[in-house]
C-alpha cells in the first residue's frame, strides 16, 4: 500500500516527506491549497479535525501531527533505510530529547518569522515587526545553545543522523528565503551542521515535489 | 542506581514526569532546584540543561530534558513495570499515543498555559492578568477542547479504550487550569468532564498531585 501524504508544498508535511524518503518507503503527495483555505473545509476537516497540515493515509490507517507521524514509520520500519531513532534506550532518548526541543524552543520563533516575514503578505494580514524582532532574538539565543552542542557532536543526538535533525530541515530552510541565513551561517558548528544535514539527497529530491 | 529527577512538585512540567514515574512504579530521588534563588540559570544546573528549565532526569551517565522525552523514555525503558503507556506491544496503538501526545504538545499547551499563567502566576509577580491575552486563548482552547469533545464520544480516552502517555501529558495543566474562573471550559463539556473525571481519578495522579500546590 502507498502512503498518501497531504499538503507536500508545507513544511510540516515536508518532515514526513524526508522521513519516507530516508527509510525508502513509497508514498504519493495529494495536493492541498493552504493559501485559499481548503485545508479548513469539511472534507479536510472529516480527516484532520484541526485543520493543519499534513495527514498520511495507509490503507485505512490515517494518522495526524508530522512528529507523530514520523516516529511511527521510522519505528515501523526501524531496518529499512536510515535508522533515525539511535540504536539503544538511551540513544532513543537524546533523541526524543532533541526532538522536543524543536518542537518548544525552536519551532515558535521560526515560525512566527516564517509566518510575519513569508506568509503574511500570501495570507493578508499584517506583519508585525516586534514579533519578527523577539523571534529573532530568541532564535539567536536557541542557535547558540546548538552551536555549544553541535561543537560536540556532529549531529543532535550524538554522532548520528536522526529524526532530531531531519524534523528542522524544512523549517530552517526558509531562513534563506526570509533573508535570516545569518542566523544559521554566523555560527560555525550549525552552520557545517545545516550543510551536512541539508545536502541530504533525501532534502534535495523533497524540494523537487513542491 | 535511583534515577534522579531534579526539579519542583508543583511545577507542571516536572509533575507531568512524576505522574509518570508513579504510574511505573519506579523509584526515584526528587532533587529540589529553587527556581527563587535562580538555580536553574546557575552553571551546575546550565551544565545539565543548557535551556535553564526544570525538569531534568540523571540515570547514571544519561542526563536527559524536556519533560515529554523523559516521559518517553522512562514508559520505553520501564515497559515491563507498572502502567503500560505507550502500547508497546502494538505498533498501531502506540502510533496513536503518539499522535494525541503531539496534539497535547502542538495545539494544547500554549493556550491552556497562557490562561494558567496569566490567572495563576501573573498576580503572584504582581503582574495583572492580561484579559485580552486570556480571550484569545480561551477561543483557542475551546477550538480544541471541541475536537476533543467529539474524540472522547468514540473513544474512552484520547489514544482509544486505553490509559496512556497522550493522557497523562495532559493532567498537570487541567489541575490548575481548574482553579482558574474558565474551568467551565473543561467542566461544560460532558465527555471531557468523564474523561478527566476518570484520569485524575488515578492512584498515582492522587498521589503526586497533593503537592501541586501554589501556595508559599
Amino acid at each position: 500500500m502507498v502512503v498518501k501524504v497531504y499538503g507536500p508544498a508545507y513544511a510540516s508535511p515536508k518532515r514526513v516527506i524526508l522521513c519516507l524518503i530516508e527509510k525508502q518507503i513509497d508514498f504519493e503527495t495529494v495536493p492541498l491549497d493552504v493559501l485559499n483555505g481548503e485545508h479548513k473545509s469539511p472534507d479536510y476537516l472529516k480527516l484532520q479535525p484541526f485543520g493543519v497540515v499534513p495527514v498520511t493515509i495507509d490503507g485505512d490507517y490515517k494518522l495526524f501531527e508530522s512528529r507523530a507521524i514520523i516516529r511511527y514509520y521510522s519505528e515501523k520500519y526501524k531496518s529499512q533505510g536510515t535508522d533515525l531513532l539511535g540504536k539503544t534506550i538511551e540513544e532513543r532518548g537524546l533523541v526524543e530529547q532533541w526532538l522536543e526541543v524543536e518542537a518548544h524552543n525552536f519551532h515558535p520563533h521560526i515560525n512566527n518569522l516564517v509566518l510575519h516575514l513569508l506568509f503574511s503578505p500570501l495570507l493578508g494580514f499584517p506583519r508585525d515587526d516586534k514579533v519578527v524582532e523577539e523571534s529573532e532574538k530568541g532564535l539567536s539565543k536557541v542557535l547558540d545553545v546548538y552551536e555549544e552542542r553541535l561543537a560536540k557532536s556532529n549531529y543532535l543526538a550524538g554522532d548520528f543522523f536522526s529524526l532530531a535533525d531531519l524534523s528542522h530541515i524544512p523549517f530552517s530552510s526558509y531562513l534563506f528565503n526570509i533573508g535570516k541565513e545569518h542566523l544559521i551561517r554566523d555560527r560555525k558548528h550549525v552552520s557545517e551542521w545545516w550543510d551536512r544535514i541539508s545536502s541530504r539527497p533525501s532534502w534535495k529530491k523533497a524540494l523537487e515535489l513542491s | 542506581m535511583a534515577l534522579k529527577l531534579y526539579g519542583l512538585p508543583m511545577s507542571t512540567c516536572t509533575a507531568r514526569v512524576l505522574i509518570c514515574l508513579a504510574e511505573k512504579e519506579v523509584d526515584y530521588e526528587l532533587i529540589p532546584v529553587n527556581l527563587f534563588t535562580d538555580d536553574h540559570k546557575q552553571p551546575a544546573f546550565l551544565a545539565k540543561n543548557p535551556f535553564g528549565q526544570i525538569p531534568v532526569l540523571q540515570d547514571a551517565d544519561l542526563t536527559l530534558f524536556e519533560s515529554r522525552a523523559i516521559t518517553s523514555y522512562v514508559a520505553e525503558k520501564y515497559k515491563g513495570s507498572g502502567s503500560d503507556l505507550i502500547r508497546h506491544a502494538d505498533i498501531k496503538e502506540a502510533a496513536l499515543v503518539k499522535v494525541w501526545m503531539e496534539v497535547e504538545s502542538q495545539q494544547f499547551n500554549l493556550p491552556i498555559s497562557t490562561i494558567t499563567y496569566q490567572y495563576l502566576i501573573s498576580p503572584m509577580l504582581g503582574k495583572p492578568t492580561d484579559h485580552q491575552l486570556v480571550e484569545d486563548n480561551v477561543a483557542k482552547l475551546e477550538k480544541v477542547l471541541d475536537v476533543y469533545e467529539q474524540r472522547l464520544t468514540h473513544a474512552k480516552y484520547l489514544a482509544g479504550d486505553f490509559f496512556s502517555l497522550a493522557d497523562l501529558h495532559h493532567m498537570s495543566y487541567i489541575h490548575y487550569f481548574l482553579k482558574t474562573p474558565k474551568a467551565s471550559l473543561i467542566t461544560d463539556r460532558p465527555h471531557v468532564k468523564d474523561w478527566w473525571e476518570d484520569i485524575s481519578a488515578r492512584p498515582a495522579f492522587t498521589k503526586i498531585s497533593a503537592n501541586m500546590k501554589y501556595d508559599f
